[in-house]
């Protein structure tokens, strides 16, 4: 029986790809009286669910799913975890 | 009669002045609804600007799943020249048709301005009218032009002739200057600024034909 499984996936720049959105960020820190924070990567995630035989299956799904649709693996890389709303 | 087709993604937006500056170069242009599975009886295939499927998730990523992106790269597998022009060129690099990928310009600024742009190879389907070291006025008109690839990949386009373009004052970040680069063999080209919109002097720059010129030039594919 399958069961419906909640999934998260964050997609971020790979590390040596310039992050223009995350360096305006950070650049606007100190006018807003925020000081001493650093290395700020912007990204974005992704939620859904999928139903699957058992966990790993759902993982698989997933997985394939944010790699070859939810990343550009050219310059992202993609984290994908079983997990709540 | 060379005939060309003119990919229609939902939310391409370039599609009218592409099929008009081929047609203004004695081609014939004919409109290829997304949708469909076969290109059948086309010499040349151009993927055009706009904002293909909204650009949801990143410029050219559903794109890259319309349908006729399978029976465009069985075309370009048979030597088929084809052009994907900004949003276009986005389509092709998604698709793994060409190397690399478009990221967002460096200062996150809409860039819609004239740019000049040196021809660095002519072995491509785009440029083999030109002659290398030739400067051209093209114009730019984007969000995500910032061409963007691995040490490995550039190393191999620089060996392979394969950068076909680049700014001669970098607008948007891109590696390397690159504008435009091709596949191995040269069929397929993808370019930021748009040579369809540089057909006339009267518009600011007639350079584009140069170019468009080079890549109606067809060598008919086998079928």
């Amino acid at each position: 029986m399958s069961t419906v499984y909640p999934v998260v996936v964050e997609v971020t720049l790979r590390e040596g790809i310039a992050d223009p959105e995350g360096a305006t960020i950070e650049r606007a820190l100190p006018a807003l009286g925020f000081t001493g924070v650093h290395r700020l990567r912007a990204g974005r995630s992704f939620r859904f669910e999928v139903e699957a035989d058992d966990e790993e299956a759902a993982l698989d799904v997933a997985t394939s799913l944010a790699e070859r649709l939810l990343s550009n693996p050219v310059i992202e890389r993609a984290s994908v975890r079983l997990g709540g709303p | 009669m060379t005939r060309v087709g003119v990919v229609v993604f939902p939310g391409s937006n370039c599609e009218y002045d592409a099929a008009a500056a081929v047609e203004d170069l004695g081609a014939d242009a004919q409109f290829v609804w997304h949708s469909a599975t076969d290109v059948a009886g086309l010499d040349a295939i151009i993927l055009p600007g706009g904002f293909a499927h909204g650009d949801y998730l990143r410029p050219g990523a559903l794109a890259r799943f319309s349908p006729v992106m399978e029976a465009i790269a069985a075309f370009a597998a048979r030597g088929g020249p084809v052009l994907g022009v900004c949003n276009g060129f986005q389509v092709l690099t998604e698709a793994g048709l060409l190397p690399g990928a478009l990221q967002k310009n460096r200062g996150l600024t809409f860039l819609c301005e004239p740019t000049t742009v040196v021809v660095t190879s002519t072995r491509s389907a785009l440029t083999r009218a030109c002659h290398v070291g030739q400067e051209l006025s093209i114009p730019i008109n984007h969000f995500s032009g910032a061409y963007t690839c691995s040490d490995e990949t550039l190393a191999q386009l620089v060996d392979g002739d394969q950068v076909v373009l680049r700014y001669r004052n970098n607008p948007n970040g891109s590696r390397d200057d690159i504008a435009g680069v091709s596949n191995a063999e040269g069929n397929v080209v993808g370019l930021m600024p748009h040579p369809e919109r540089a057909m006339s002097s009267l518009v600011g720059s007639a350079d584009g034909r140069t170019l468009l010129e080079g890549f109606l030039r067809v060598d008919v594919p086998a079928p």
